[in-house]
């Protein structure tokens, strides 16, 4: 089978929650690819569904409407089992927002490194011993922390220790919801030197914020989601100089940067203005 | 000024120059001079020499991350530090006055009148049991000295001042029926309700998306411009302090690293932590696809 050339394909995707009359669309509708070594953003204000789509794209919520593809396989079609034989295989990696919460903490974190792997009962002990070594290393951190809990890592040792955890099964994608928002910035650097690390070995992002500066900073392209639809998807050079949408343009003009803003705040005010309009 | 009589001549230049005097000195409400903050018990200094001068309409900015001091910083401005800490060198001169010598008293008449703050999380300053309206009107009753009724109107004033759209709904709304952004701006309103002359804003947009972080911060920057209030702005971002302060303090691990007006260090950081600070933002952020202002590319 010849390998396909997008990593995901999202088409007409719609999302709810909650049933009958109390049930709310959080996608109106969302399409867009991420090809194959490709990093996108997805950003965002809080509700505007960035999160969701992640969540659809990895199965944990269903889609009302529209196909969700993953390399050659529709996933959104598939069932319980499909998606456990499909998880296991740590093709699709998902990094979420708490890092302390996302480990387990009577887990050493040579146990929580090793334990995807003894899962997926493919490789001897060595090797994933070697495998570890080599992702510990790509997300600079040091051999003696394997021993230790997580209760006894700083917030940002925490966050590298889940990338390495989820790039252990060496995933063709790998999806980050906010990897940075609660570093400090000089863990905020590290995260995303390594982030670029990452992408010049070839693995397909997407790397989802709120935060506008930290996503362009490690992006081809970004979409930007409104009240959960896509109202711009571009390269990210263009999405920074030259935004179409009245959303994107606020968002751009609003990002803090240590120069003057694109826009002044009597243009802000009224882009919002437009919005509220709209 | 025409003196025709010579009494009043002597009285009006002195009146003059006393003024003058006054007026020179007033140029600083708040000072800082060599401020240190330590445990009690420990005696471990975490804030180790702050210094720095405020003047009415001007914007101080404080940028470090959490365990910094810059909270610590804030709450000792305020007289308000943890029990377990206290100011233990340098002085802190409010309104002309050494707060060391303050009574209890003399904060009560400073503290939410003159000088106020807001934290960052703006939920758990009012009282979830009480509509948000009301909570700022009974300070403008019992502190400002308004009758109900007028309370409640400028109450309404300040909620359309600092841009909530529809201020009638919210006065009449519960804090848990209010975004964060929204919320945010009640505080703001309650702040300046008693037209305080030094506002304090500590990390104030940290939770909140950045189109709503800009919308506060403008409408910061237009009290200052418009009431001549003088406002420290706290934060882990540069990029805020940088677009919204006129000078900038640069804490790290309780110290100083670097200290001047915005322009300066943005420009020509001296310090590594600086430097690193700004070079997230010109490596990750936006600003590598801007022109950075001032420098030339040959």
């Amino acid at each position: 089978m010849a390998e396909s050339s997008t990593a995901i394909r999202i088409n007409g995707l719609q999302v709810s929650y909650g049933t009958g009359r109390h049930r709310t669309r959080i996608i109106h509708e969302a399409s867009f690819d991420v090809g194959v070594g490709e990093s996108v953003g997805i950003i965002g204000e809080t509700g505007s569904g960035k999160s969701t789509i992640a969540r659809a794209v990895v199965g944990l919520v269903p889609a009302q409407a529209g196909t969700v593809r993953i390399g050659d396989e529709e996933v959104s079609a598939f069932g319980a089992r499909q998606w456990r034989d499909f998880r296991r295989r740590g093709a699709v990696q998902y990094v979420f927002q708490d890092p302390l919460r996302a480990l387990d903490a009577d887990l050493t974190i040579g146990d929580s490194l090793a334990e995807p792997l003894r899962l997926q009962r493919r490789l001897s002990k060595e090797q994933i011993r070697d495998r570890i070594d080599f992702r510990l290393e790509q997300v600079r951190l040091p051999q003696d922390l394997l021993v230790r809990f997580p209760g006894e890592l700083s917030g940002g040792q925490r966050q590298r220790v889940l990338l390495a955890r989820a790039l252990a099964t060496e995933p063709r994608v790998l999806i980050l919801d906010e990897p940075v928002s609660a570093l400090d910035a000089a863990n905020r650097v590290s995260v995303l030197e390594i982030l670029n690390d990452l992408r010049a070995a070839g693995t397909s992002l997407v790397f989802i914020s709120h935060d506008l500066g930290s996503v362009a900073g490690v992006t081809d392209r970004i979409v930007v989601l409104y009240r959960g639809e896509v109202v711009e998807v571009g390269r990210t050079a263009d999405i920074v100089n030259d935004p179409q949408h009245p959303y994107t343009r606020l968002l751009v003009g609003s990002a803090p940067s240590l120069h003057t803003g694109a826009i002044d705040r009597e243009e802000r005010a009224r882009l919002r203005r437009v919005l509220d309009a709209g | 000024m025409t003196i025709e009589i010579e009494g009043i001549e002597i009285e009006g230049i002195e009146i003059a120059r006393a003024a003058e005097a006054t007026a020179a000195e007033a140029e600083s409400i708040l000072r800082l001079e060599d401020v240190r903050i330590a445990h009690r018990h420990t005696g471990e200094e975490l804030v180790r020499g702050v210094s720095f001068d405020l003047r009415p309409g001007r914007v101080v900015g404080i940028v470090g991350e959490s365990g910094s001091g810059k909270t610590l910083t804030c709450r000792a401005i305020l007289g308000i530090l943890p029990r377990l800490f206290h100011i233990s060198g340098g002085r802190v001169e409010l309104f002309g006055r050494d707060i060391a010598g303050l009574s209890a008293r003399d904060w009560e008449q400073l503290r939410g009148v003159s000088i106020t703050a807001v934290f960052q999380d703006p939920g758990s300053y009012l009282n979830p049991s009480l509509r948000v309206g009301p909570q700022i009107a009974e300070a403008l009753r019992v502190r400002g000295g308004l009758r109900r009724r007028e309370a409640k109107r400028r109450t309404i004033e300040l909620l359309d001042d600092v841009r909530l759209r529809d201020p009638e709904l919210i006065y009449r709304s519960y804090p848990h029926e209010l975004s964060g952004g929204m919320l945010q701006r009640v505080l703001i309103a309650s702040a300046i309700s008693l037209e305080p002359r030094i506002l304090i804003a500590d990390e104030v947009t940290t939770a909140l998306d950045v189109t709503v972080q800009a919308e506060i911060l403008d409408l910061l920057t237009d009290l200052t411009q418009q009431h001549d209030l003088a406002l420290i702005v706290v934060s882990h971002d540069l990029a805020v302090i940088a677009q919204t302060c006129d000078d900038v303090l640069v804490l790290r691990q309780g110290e100083v690293v670097e200290q001047g007006e915005a322009k300066s260090i943005l420009f020509a950081p001296q310090h590594e932590y600086t430097r690193l600070l700004i070079d997230e933002h010109n490596t990750y952020g936006l600003d590598r696809f801007r022109e950075p202002a001032g420098v030339h590319h040959g």
